[in-house]
């Protein structure tokens, strides 16, 4: 009975409760189940105690290569967490709470997603946020399908320098709609301007593109969001928020909608999750938000509060004309997103994106110096780059995993012709001596 | 001036072709206070029954059918910044469109106030 | 409370970052440069610790009240769940991804490969992905590989329709609609399910799924579920199990074994991971053998010598649902959690999930009304008709709960009970702290009748009273201006 404690009745207490339900045995309970339909497996292995069960777990984490540095981003980054991130969204007061369906006694979940939603306001230069969804694909895939309620359209142009697996997920949430996806392959790591004017006409909803890059550029897409405009359609743009800190905010270059994944922002590594989605809007598209979103308000005696507002968007009223299937999001990486933006502050988040551009730039330049090897793009980079390397990318990274370095994310297998190119993220982790050690472990890479 | 309703409780009254559409003060008032009325887009061509627009609360939405067929000519657009107007004066200040009826004789596949009222005692 | 944005001074700060080792690089040019910096708040270290540790204390959560919040399994979160995941933190997920990286995630490639077994092994299915990010991430995931199932059978034109009862869920009509199906409504029978004869009228060709909660949210198993999954196949529709009542049948049923074909499990519900203020959760799809092919990519397979590798490129697959592998932190909790209770541990949460909720229901009944007076499983549903006679509606009676320290139960779902109180106690709770609820709970009644007033006046032990919803909806303020 090592697990008893999670389940804590006495045989003497079971006894007083099944008199009382007026049964003979736990047994009877199961009744409604008819005979023929019982469990006759079930395969689990007995259980132990916790002290085995983390024992178990940190041989698991083991088995994985804890040593790895890294040079790799394709949508999470390895950034700074500060210690008060932890600690305070691991108060169980947050993490044991369930969304906040009862106002009056969730005032702490409330306020921290008002909080929350304002900082992802003031960071995107939008006028509202929700309170979180699941992470950077899916927030494209819900911003695509927002943008086909609002125009009542069928086709989504995908610029094709957003992330491969931004792309894949947009383009699986929409296989079953009857909706054109159209791609405009990348030209010089840049979005194909005279492609996607070609196919921008009144039938487009929305066109998706993505600040930096999968390539690192970045881009100023003041002009294009007019000429999207002017085509009745939205603009949606997927955001590193961590580059908010000195690139022209989504608000700024005229987008209507911004997305992106929230794992830069105080959320760890953790082999792909939880992180969380974040979505913002002009205001006047508030009504086809997907998600939970809370509103202040005041109570009876004229006092500030807050509560989940505009809810019969929602599918637990709306059903199947809801605005999205969504219940549960990532509140409490969320809460973590605001931590971290709050610790760092005004002044930090420009502060730390500086950092990034600076070591990357630094690396951008050390590592063109070996023979060979040269950094792609012409275009403005913020802490991700493309290089093109004398042979090809997925040797040389499979190569260097031996050596604990990952070198970052060799393009051929998303874009053809792009074997030999390489795309490297340099945080502000990475040291000046770690960076030095990978110019030198890459020229020696290249040599073999 | 006619005034007839339908069971999703949607109003229509006739003057000289053209029907005034709102939701009856019973819809109102199981509705709660009304934070948001989609208004239908002017031009739009309509089909009885079809649905129209749709109508928020708090804790509720419900969609509004069109209790006659036409083309929509007049929109009530003081709903937009002002929804509780369909709470004070669902019958009156509340209509939320004017259509151009195609059919009048749609007009008999609906109750009158009288039937309305029985109808409303059977629920 | 103030808001962190009203205690903000300029200049201060809440950590000191890292010096640079490296020359400034130039700056960016104007066109891409933000014009001033993002107006977050500015705090010293303690202010932000101090206000939200008093955020923190302004809510209930598991650990410091009761919360029977039906439909939600708000079980105790065992500690060490958290010291096991946070052991994964550093990991990236593109090392997986790169070439030979697979070489160096074995240990969270094998815990997404085994967790997926005794998953399979739990719902009676032959295979799961860990991919969706959530229970309604799950269900349009499974309704999407249902889909290319019959696609790939040449029935996509033909297959239209979803079929689900009228107590299940808003997020499995919500779900098949995004997926691109129209939905038919089954009405709910006097026996507490869905209406047999009215399901098998509604069921033709061009019906593709079948979308139930087994038990339902009405806490009842439906004894017909056999019956109805065979009616659906015989009809080419494929039978999709919604797993948020899971809690209270592991080890005595499999939904694999009753006809089902697709599952979702809410490893937030059942098996004990937090559910953090609204997520994250997690909600692997589990399959029958017939929808592997269509199954999201990458795939975590294992090879002849036990080595997990990534299928990427399977023609049939419906693509990709979530940039990574899902929710890992969240999978690493309950992973944890199942080889930390087993094979009996999993039963008798089970067994005391639906002993509890009996226990509740048999001492509540007498006070409540019990729209359909029968065994229950984990969950048990009451209406407040008989105390809407004095003008007290449920939600009275939740805000009442709150004064006396506990969280209320579901209020108002499913829709089909009127004035529904919809409590799910959960294995963990002791039989003293339900005898102290079922006490407040007949309270409430008892106050129901002599003083309405006072119920309708609760809370006035909260920070805050009852707030102006209204306003809330017609104002949209949604964020801090300023």
């Amino acid at each position: 009975m090592n697990d008893s404690h999670y389940c804590p009745h006495t045989p003497e207490e079971i006894s007083e409760m099944l008199s009382v339900i007026g049964v003979a045995s736990v047994e009877e309970l199961f009744a409604p189940i008819p005979g023929e339909l019982r469990a006759k497996t079930f395969n689990i292995p007995p259980g132990m105690s916790e002290f085995e069960t983390f024992s178990r777990m940190q041989a698991i984490a083991a088995e994985n290569s804890g040593k790895m540095l890294n040079f790799i981003g394709g949508g999470f980054y390895d950034h700074i967490i500060p210690s008060v991130v932890d600690h305070l969204s691991g108060r169980a007061e947050f993490y044991t709470a369930y969304t906040p369906y009862q106002p009056e006694c969730s005032q702490g979940t409330l306020q921290a997603l008002f909080e929350y939603q304002t900082a992802i306001c003031r960071l995107t230069g939008l006028d509202v946020s929700n309170a979180s969804l699941y992470d950077g694909g899916t927030s494209c895939a819900e911003a695509a399908m927002m943008s086909l309620r609002i125009t009542g359209r069928n086709k989504i142009v995908v610029d094709g320098c957003v992330s491969p697996f931004s792309r894949q997920v947009l383009k699986t949430y929409l296989f079953n709609l009857n909706v054109d996806v159209i791609e405009i392959p990348p030209l010089d790591g840049l979005l194909n301007r005279a492609e996607l004017a070609a196919v921008l006409d009144d039938s487009v909803a929305a066109v998706l593109v993505q600040n930096p890059n999968f390539f690192g550029s970045i881009e100023d897409f003041t002009a294009l969001a007019d000429q999207v405009h002017g085509a009745g359609a939205l603009l949606i743009g997927s955001i590193y928020p961590i580059s908010l800190g000195i690139v022209k905010s989504p608000g700024e270059m005229g987008m209507d909608i911004a997305v992106g994944d929230g794992q830069s922002l105080g959320n760890p590594l953790s082999f792909g999750g939880p992180s969380f989605g974040f979505i913002a809007a002009k205001k006047k598209l508030i009504r086809n938000m997907p998600g939970r979103i809370v509103g202040e308000t005041v109570d009876k005696n004229g006092k500030r509060g807050f509560v989940l507002t505009l809810q019969a968007r929602e599918q637990h009223i709306k059903r199947h004309k809801a605005t999205s299937n969504i219940c549960s999001n990532q509140g409490l990486c969320a809460l973590r997103g605001l931590i971290f933006l709050t610790s760092v502050g005004k002044e930090g988040l420009a502060e730390l994106a500086r950092l990034n551009r600076d070591k990357a730039e630094y690396a951008k330049v050390q590592l063109a110096k070996i023979p060979g090897v040269t950094v792609l793009q012409s275009a403005v980079t913020f802490n991700e780059f493309t290089l093109s390397l004398p042979r090809r990318a997925d040797a040389v990274v499979a190569g260097m995993l031996e050596h604990g370095i990952a070198a970052g994310v060799p393009l051929g297998q998303y874009y053809e012709g792009s074997e030999n190119c390489l795309v490297v993220t340099v945080t502000e982790k990475r040291t000046r001596k770690e960076i030095d050690l990978f110019a030198k472990e890459l020229e020696v890479a290249l040599c073999n | 001036m006619s005034m007839y309703f339908t069971k999703e409780h949607e109003w229509v009254k006739v003057k000289e072709g053209i029907g005034a559409v709102g939701i009856s003060e019973h819809a109102a008032h199981e509705l709660g206070d009304i934070t948001f009325v989609e208004l239908p887009k002017m031009g739009a061509v309509v089909k009885q029954f079809a649905m129209l627009g749709s109508i928020e609360s708090v804790k509720a939405a419900s969609d509004i059918f069109a209790p006659v067929s036409g083309t929509v000519v007049k929109v009530n657009e003081a709903l937009e910044t002002a929804p509780e107007i369909v709470n004070e004066s669902a019958e009156d200040a509340g209509w939320m469109a004017w259509i151009e009826i195609a059919d009048e004789s749609e007009l008999e596949n609906l109750m009158t106030q009288g039937q309305y009222d029985d109808y409303l005692k059977t629920l | 409370m103030q808001l962190i944005y009203e205690q903000s001074t300029p200049g201060r700060r809440g950590v000191k970052l890292p010096a640079s080792d490296v020359p400034a690089a130039s700056a960016l040019p104007d066109t891409l440069l933000r014009a001033e910096p993002a107006g977050l708040a500015e705090v010293s270290e303690l202010d932000l610790v101090r206000h939200f540790t008093n955020l923190s204390r302004r809510n209930f959560s598991v650990d410091t009240n009761f919360y029977p919040l039906g439909s939600c399994t708000m079980k105790y979160n065992a500690k060490v769940l958290e010291n096991a995941a946070a052991l994964f933190a550093p990991f990236h997920p593109m090392t997986a991804l790169l070439p030979g990286g697979v070489d160096f995630c074995q240990g969270t490639l094998g815990m997404l490969y085994d967790l997926g077994q005794l998953l399979a092994d739990i719902t009676g299915m032959d295979e799961v992905t860990t991919q969706p990010l959530a229970g309604a991430h799950g269900e349009m995931t499974g309704i999407l590989l249902i889909s290319a199932y019959h696609a790939a059978n040449g029935n996509k034109a033909k297959k239209k329709y979803v079929v689900v009862p009228d107590s299940s869920h808003g997020t499995n009509p919500a779900s098949a609609s995004i997926a691109g199906y129209e939905i038919i409504t089954v009405p709910t029978a006097s026996y507490g399910d869905m209406d047999l004869e009215l399901f098998k009228a509604a069921m033709t060709d061009e019906v593709a799924a079948v979308m139930m909660t087994c038990p339902n949210t009405l806490g009842l198993f439906n004894p017909h579920i056999k019956e109805i999954s065979d009616i659906a196949h015989s009809h080419g529709a494929l039978m999709y199990y919604d797993g948020a009542n899971l809690n209270a049948i592991m080890g005595k049923v499999k939904p694999g074994d009753v006809g089902f074909d697709v599952v979702h499990v809410n490893l937030h519900k059942t098996f004990g991971t937090p559910h953090g203020g609204g997520g994250p959760g997690s909600g692997p799809v589990g399959v029958k053998k017939a929808l592997i092919p269509f199954l999201p990519q990458p795939r975590i397979v294992m090879d002849d010598d036990g080595k997990l590798l990534l299928e990427t490129a399977n023609p049939g697959t419906i693509g990709r649902t979530a940039n990574f592998f899902g929710n890992f932190g969240v999978m690493a909790k309950a992973y944890a959690y199942i080889i930390m209770l087993g094979r009996e541990g999993l039963i008798r949460v089970s067994e005391q999930a639906v002993l509890n909720a009996n226990y509740i229901k048999e001492k509540l009944k007498a006070y409540y009304d019990l729209p359909y007076d029968m065994t229950c499983m984990h969950e048990c549903v009451f209406s407040a008709s008989k105390q809407l006679e004095h003008g007290v509606h449920a939600i009275d009676i939740a805000k009442f709960l709150i004064d006396k320290g506990y969280h209320p139960p579901t209020v108002y779902f499913p829709m089909i009970v009127k004035e529904a109180i919809m409590i799910e106690p959960t294995e963990t709770e002791s039989k003293a702290a339900m005898d102290a609820f079922i006490a407040v709970m007949i309270d409430a009644a008892q106050t129901a009748e002599s003083n309405p007033q006072a119920l309708h006046d609760a809370p006035l032990t909260m920070p805050i009273s009852r707030l102006d919803e209204t306003k809330a909806a017609r104002d949209q303020n949604v964020c801090c201006i300023g």
